[in-house]
């Protein structure tokens, strides 16, 4: 019965007899409108231009919805409204009845949870087993953790007062669209600013619900105004005059460019960009629970993932256990319908990533690195891409050094101490890494030598509303989560 | 089964693999995240129904009571065509002759728990004699216990002789080592004690005795199934697994099988590699079977308890 | 303008540079103003020089115009010194700060005189180099309590023992204020290595001496070499490289220039460099220091590991 494949070596049979049943996911539990219009000063508003774009499901690629494509007037109104209700409404208001509004919005999350959970699976490819395990509740413990913070900022800074800043210019990617929404909004909004965001074009959706809770929530008009729009509303926004601060979630190039754009000005920035991060498994570490870790470090949510651990360090003695562990562990990671409960890779967020993606993978079979990938089936419609994992990789390999941004693994090996935490920190990057091993002392000697800015020991892609998240080198800078996510929103005064 | 590949090497088992309790329970909820409907439900409440070791070890059981059970063994509800049989029925040695008997013809197994159930706190020569009597009394399948005193105490010599010494006596039948989890008190020990029992001949390993609380928990189940995936691809040699107590409801029992699907596929989804130690868990599938083809919820009152 | 009152002073130039003092009954031995790269005290390689004059018109000395490749140069020594001056204990560091302190304190009378030829007047002078000496202090008892006070234990949801702490940056570059001559250097030096950072400076273009005999002051005062270099030259010449450099990660800029400030921003944009502008701050009052400057050069790292039993166990309770 065991079975053994032509040359003699064992291998295990996940295409079993025993399968499961599609378990979709109900559609009609969220509403989903036709159109979505600009939601400034509390108000849907039409868009100067009259223009909408689709916004499709990249699962089926069947369009969902279509929404205002904001121009530099739109954004002139929404900063308008923002500032109007920063000088007249919000910078007032005692911070304690600030924090209820924002406590009020964390609930109303809470409520619906399960419509959200269901339009950001439709909208970004997400499985909804993230969007409804991760993506939703940790957006709302994000609100929930800041609004306790609004009246309590004098405890945060020792010696100094606080000053909000202004009117906060935010814009998130599309890889956790409403997370990263709470992320940029809870903040603000606690320490007294008021926002203009704009979510990524791929994936508006949530966000416009958002704004429909923030409507519900009763929160004063253009405390937070939600627009839409492509890469020249981001413009607008980080071009506007009279924004204090930029906070910026994506790519480390278009990171660049705001860092240039508001030379000049006054205006804060934060930064969370992109990564490349080592993850490195020792002889002695519990290795089953490092592979499930490799697996949720690359694989989690298709590799969308700014601190993905996409390069593995394996020490060599036990390299040949990690990689077989890996290709068994990725035979059984279910590939398809988004809404299945039980998919666990769903769409490429657009065909644009994964011609990206694709890129990559050819670029690593040319450098002469051995591509696996899952036998799975792909769906025939939609953005899908198998989990992959590319051995025999060297440091100098580009699938090593550039951000994917997808369910790439690059395995690579390594001897010593010494030599692994060079080749980790061997990066223009510097937002995550991984160690396990089971020797304490190990721990903290790689823990503190990673020049990374969140490091997780025997875990991995670990996240909590009060733990700072952010950067070191050209992975941004500034935090979000935690007390050290408040002092990006914050003048400290003497 | 192909032949086991020759074991020379007996490791060091003060260095087996090393366990995080965090990672491992999480990647144990994460099977419980599996929804399983329709087909999917129906069959896999068929197969657990059919890897089921059907069991009563107390003090106070007759004859009589195993006779009953050994009908609801074959006969799990006739009121419904096409349901299986059990696996198995597990009782003390003293209780195989009536229930060698009683499934006569049925292909269903006695296995019987021996070796000082359920403490093993005995001589050697009396676990051997108590497994060669429950062998000579047709037990198909024996469950043994390991000395977890020993097992604590470092002395895993002592504790792998015994398994080979049982497992020496038991013959032609199978054997399921037990290593009481419950008492040994870290996954790290479980895995410890997983690859012992392996080593020295287990044919199967299993959780607990049903006497100790926790029993079976999902990722003492996940560790121990690891340890002989891992033990398969060092090795070639497949072993048995089975958890035992506290799995009583289907659902439950769903998650299980999810979990061996993916952590050792298609070749251990079957009662000759996979089983249940459970007594209560049958009706709950039976009622889950039910409700799947009328779609009406079901009451304990319509299924023979025995 | 004040030079007929330093009756004590042993140095004085000449319009050619040259000390020509009638009354001196020896003749004096004049001091080179090198800069000062990984430890020790090279010329420019560029080999040029420049004759910055105080407000009489007097001329200073030959001061080293600094090039763009001693700029480089002292990033290596800077990047090299990292590793150590970042690994030693908070408290080792604290000791070197207060070193720095004693024998800035017995240089005291050099740095007088040479603040007074550089147009400060005598009270003001020791009122400087006081402040100075005061600044170390006070950054050297800050080297091991600020990531105390900006540490954090995170009370996370899951079973992870969850903490935050501050941690250097890596190498600075800093072009340090321009208006005076050892205050400022030394207030925008001191947060920046007190938090285990290693830096490149580039001294008062017009008031430069100080800086020089500053890096002779941290050359006896156990501060490894490389950790903090000092350069002399033109900002409007150096501002570009200390901004645009792929192996600087932080730089700071205390003029309020603002076309500097905006290709400053720019440039450092390449690379991401954190930058600080310190334009507004008076060195010589409190708000001239406090531990929020050690931070602007501080990273934080949150570190994750679980914990097992966190809540299972029943043992202990």
């Amino acid at each position: 019965m065991a079975t053994k494949t032509k040359n003699n070596t064992l291998k295990l049979k996940f295409d079993t007899s025993w399968s499961y049943s599609p378990a979709p996911e109900s559609k009609s539990a969220a509403t989903i409108h036709k159109q979505y219009d600009l939601f400034i000063d509390g108000e849907w508003q039409k868009p100067t231009s009259k223009k909408y774009f689709d916004t499709i499901n990249p699962g089926n690629e069947e369009k969902l919805s279509e929404v205002a494509d904001a121009g530099t007037a739109d954004v002139d109104k929404a900063v308008k409204a923002a500032r109007r209700a920063y000088e007249k409404v919000w910078k007032k208001m005692p911070a304690k009845e600030r924090a209820k509004y924002i406590f009020r919005i964390a609930r109303m999350i809470q409520e619906k949870a399960r419509e959200l959970a269901i339009i950001e699976s439709l909208d970004g490819g997400k499985p909804i087993r993230e969007s409804r395990d991760f993506d939703v509740p940790t957006a709302a413990n994000h609100f929930f953790y800041y609004a306790g913070w609004a009246d309590k900022l004098e405890y945060a800074f020792p010696n100094r007062r606080t000053e909000p800043l202004g009117v906060a210019g935010q814009i998130i990617p599309w890889n956790f669209p409403l997370l990263m929404a709470a992320w940029k909004i809870a903040p603000a909004i606690a320490t007294g600013n008021t926002v203009v965001l704009k979510p990524a074009e791929t994936t508006p959706l949530t966000a416009l619900k958002l704004a429909e809770i923030l409507q519900e929530s009763d929160l004063p008009p253009g405390v937070v105004n939600i627009i839409t729009g492509a890469g020249a509303t981001g413009a607008a926004i980080v071009n506007h005059p009279d924004i204090n601060k930029i906070a910026f979630t994506g790519s480390t190039d278009v990171g660049k460019i705001i860092q240039r754009a508001i030379a000049g000005t006054n205006k804060k920035v934060t930064l969370e960009l992109g990564g490349k991060a080592a993850n490195i498994i020792f002889e002695d570490a519990p290795i089953d629970q490092a592979v499930e870790g490799v697996i949720n470090g690359i694989y989690f949510n298709q590799g969308h993932v700014c601190c993905a651990g996409s390069r593995l360090y394996v020490q060599e003695s036990v390299a040949k256990e990690v990689i077989r562990k890996l290709k068994d562990r990725i035979e059984s990671l279910i590939v398809g319908d988004p809404l299945d409960k039980n998919t666990d890779i769903g769409a490429i967020n657009s065909r644009q990533q994964l011609e990206t993606i694709h890129k990559y993978l050819s670029i690593g079979k040319k450098e002469g690195a051995e591509m696996y990938e899952s036998s799975c089936r792909l769906p025939g419609k939609g953005f899908y891409c198998r989990p992959t994992l590319f051995t025999n990789v060297a440091q100098s390999n580009r699938i090593a050094q550039e951000e994917i941004f997808g369910p790439v693994l690059a395995v690579l090996t390594f001897r010593t101490d010494d030599e692994v935490i060079e080749k980790a920190n061997n990066s223009p990057y510097g937002l995550s890494a991984g160690v396990w091993t089971d020797k304490g002392s190990k721990i903290f000697n790689m823990t503190k030598r990673m020049r990374a800015g969140v490091v997780w020991a025997n875990t991995f892609n670990k996240f909590d509303p009060s733990s700072p998240f952010g950067g070191y080198k050209e992975s941004g800078f500034g935090r979000e989560g935690g007390l050290h996510g408040l002092a990006p929103y914050l003048n400290l005064v003497n | 089964m192909a032949p086991a590949r020759s074991l020379t090497v007996i490791p060091d088992f003060t260095l087996t693999a090393r366990i995080d309790q965090v990672g491992a329970e999480e990647r144990a909820s994460r099977f419980t995240k599996r929804s399983i409907k329709k087909d999917a439900k129906m069959n896999g409440l068929k197969l657990v129904l059919n890897m089921i070791d059907l069991t009563t070890l107390e003090g106070k059981d007759t004859d009589g009571k195993v006779k009953q059970l050994c009908y609801k063994a074959m006969h799990p509800h006739d009121a419904v065509p096409g349901i299986p049989t059990v696996a198995a029925i597990c009782v003390y040695p003293s209780m195989v002759k009536v229930a060698k008997k009683a499934l006569e013809g049925s292909g269903i197994k006695v296995a019987s728990v021996a070796s000082a159930f359920p403490s093993g706190q005995a001589p050697r020569d009396i676990k051997i004699r108590d497994t060669k009597y429950a062998v000579s009394e047709g037990a198909d399948e024996v469950d043994m216990v390991i000395s977890r005193g020993k097992f604590h105490a470092g002395e895993y010599n002592f504790v792998f002789d015994e398994i080979a010494a049982i497992k020496e006596a038991c013959g032609d039948a199978r054997l399921k080592v037990i290593l009481e989890t419950g008492e040994l008190g870290t996954l790290d020990k479980v895995r410890r004690a997983s690859d012992i029992a392996m080593h020295a001949g287990a044919d199967f390993i299993k959780t607990s005795t049903g006497k100790i609380q926790p029993a079976a928990t999902m990722p003492v189940t996940l560790i121990m199934l690891e340890a002989i995936r891992d033990f398969y691809y060092k090795t070639g040699k497949m072993i048995g697994m089975k958890p035992a107590g506290g799995i009583s409801k289907s659902k439950l029992a769903l998650h299980y099988l999810v979990m061996v699907k993916e952590v050792l596929g298609e070749d251990w989804l079957n009662n000759h590699w996979f089983r249940f130690g459970a007594s209560s868990l049958a009706n709950d599938v039976l009622m889950q079977i039910l409700k799947e083809k009328t779609g009406v919820y079901q009451s304990a009152n319509y299924f023979s308890v025995d | 303008m004040e030079k007929t009152s330093i009756k004590k002073s042993s140095i004085s130039i000449s319009e050619n540079g040259i000390e020509k003092k009638a009354s001196a009954k020896r003749l004096a031995v004049l001091k080179t103003y090198k800069i000062y790269i990984g430890g020790q005290f090279p010329r420019t390689e560029s080999g040029r020089y420049y004759i910055p004059t105080n407000a009489a018109g007097k001329k200073l000395a030959n001061v080293c115009l600094s090039s763009r490749k001693d700029f480089r140069d002292a990033v290596v020594a800077a990047r090299a010194a990292f590793g150590g001056w970042s690994g030693r204990a908070a408290f080792n560091r604290s000791q070197v700060l207060y070193r720095m302190a004693e024998m800035l304190e017995g240089r005291k009378a050099q740095f007088i005189e040479e603040l007074i030829q550089q147009d400060a007047g005598k009270s003001k002078a020791e009122k400087e180099i006081n402040l100075a000496i005061d600044r170390l202090i006070y950054y050297a008892g800050w080297c091991d309590k600020f990531q105390q006070l900006f540490s954090a234990v995170n009370p996370v949801a899951t079973a992870h023992f969850n903490f935050s702490v501050p941690e250097p940056t890596g190498v600075v570059s800093i072009i340090a204020p321009q208006g005076d001559s050892l205050l400022g250097l030394v207030s925008v030096i001191a947060p920046v290595i007190a938090g285990g950072n290693t830096c490149v400076v580039l001294a008062s273009e017009t008031k430069p001496l100080c800086a020089v005999t500053f890096a002779e002051v941290l050359n006896s005062s156990d501060l490894p070499g490389g950790v903090v270099n000092i350069l002399t030259g033109r900002p409007a010449e150096l501002a570009s490289w200390f901004t645009d450099h792929m192996d600087v990660n932080a730089t700071i800029y205390c003029e309020k220039d603002s076309e500097t400030k905006k290709m400053i921003r720019e440039k450092s944009a390449m690379n991401l460099k954190r930058v600080f502008f310190y334009d507004q701050v008076n060195w010589y009052t409190a708000e001239g220091q406090s531990p929020y400057f050690i931070m602007d050069s501080q990273e934080i790292k949150t570190t994750w590991h679980p914990v097992e039993n966190i809540a299972g166990a029943g043992g202990g309770y």
